[in-house]
């Protein structure tokens, strides 16, 4: 698929499904979307292999674009960049939004061909600072 | 720096954060998600199971090792902190290290640290401890007295103000307690140096 893809990444895996649900209603299937949430051992936390597992899952090559909920999330998804290293890292960016607002703006600007710039734009649009 | 003596820093280490993991946690509980100590552990267990391997390579490979290891078990915002510690280590280090290579490498993965957490000194984090253990071996002290100012730098992020992390949600109330990772952070520094003085 061509459209920039979604990947959200909560600390809890009940946020990060449910944000996914509500991309869902948006877009269809139009946008490659994943998600994962959790520590990976059953409680709350990020994981950078389930993030990795994501980006793969939710890889396209106009890039993929990273929503993502408190500190760790973001920690977590940079390094997750850095690991799957050049060239891919060069398509994939953390966004810094809200991440249900984001992931349902973002998506919805992938599902009508954005580039990857113009889908974070959109999202970093929600933020304030 | 021989394979066994790698061996052993490994297991003094996952000693030290196995005996400290419910303080790490108590710490962490008091102003952050109360992950630390269980993470913490989780993590160097792991290294410690592959220590045999890890030991057998060059120490800068071996250095990367344990950082990619640390990224993906400890998980929190620590995984990719400590990891990144090890990782840009690994990067910088000679394979025998003398003490300028291992204090300019030591430089360079706090940066590395500082960059991945877009922190600074001051901001009630493990940087508050790793800054001044590099300036310590900078100074030409000695590893008695590095572990000392470990030490003395985890306590002074008591009255600090946390600016990073999850902490930093809650202000002024993030004074008066001890930073968990300023403490890990200590206490694996005073492991390390007392483990390599013990050595021949």
């Amino acid at each position: 698929m061509s459209n920039v893809g979604i990947v959200i990444v909560s600390h809890s895996p009940l946020v990060a499904e449910g944000t996914a649900d509500m991309v869902r209603q948006m877009v269809g299937d139009e946008v490659p979307l994943a998600w994962c949430g959790g520590n990976g051992h059953g409680g709350l936390g990020t994981n950078v292999e389930a993030i990795m597992g994501a980006i793969d899952k939710a890889w396209s090559e106009a890039g993929v674009a990273i929503l993502v909920d408190l500190g760790g999330a973001e920690t977590n998804s940079e390094m997750a960049v850095e690991m799957i290293g050049e060239p891919r890292s060069h398509k994939i960016i953390v966004c810094n939004a809200p991440i249900v607002e984001g992931a349902v703006m973002a998506a919805t600007e992938a599902s009508g061909g954005a580039s990857l710039r113009e889908v974070v734009a959109t999202a970093h649009e929600l933020s304030p600072s | 720096m021989a394979a066994m003596n790698l061996a052993r820093l490994i297991a003094a280490a996952a000693d030290t954060i196995a005996a400290h993991a419910e303080e790490l946690t108590a710490l962490d509980q008091a102003i952050g998600d109360g992950d630390h100590g269980l993470n913490m552990k989780r993590g160097f267990e792991a290294v410690r199971a592959e220590a045999e391997a890890f030991s057998a390579k060059p120490l800068p490979d071996a250095l990367k090792a344990i950082g990619t290891k640390l990224v993906m078990t400890v998980g929190g915002a620590s995984g990719p902190l400590f990891g990144t510690l090890f990782l840009a280590l690994g990067k910088e280090i000679s394979a025998v290290p003398d003490r300028t290579n291992l204090t300019a490498a030591f430089g360079k993965a706090i940066e590395a640290v500082a960059a991945r957490g877009k922190s600074q000194i001051g901001q009630k984090t493990m940087l508050d401890v790793l800054q001044p253990v590099h300036d310590a071996l900078t100074g030409g002290k000695t590893a008695p007295e590095i572990a000392d100012f470990a030490d003395a730098a985890a306590e002074a992020t008591v009255p600090m103000k946390a600016l990073r992390g999850r902490a930093s949600f809650l202000g002024d109330r993030s004074i008066g307690h001890m930073d968990a990772g300023a403490r890990s952070t200590a206490l694996l520094v005073r492991t390390i140096v007392e483990t390599l003085e013990g050595q021949p």
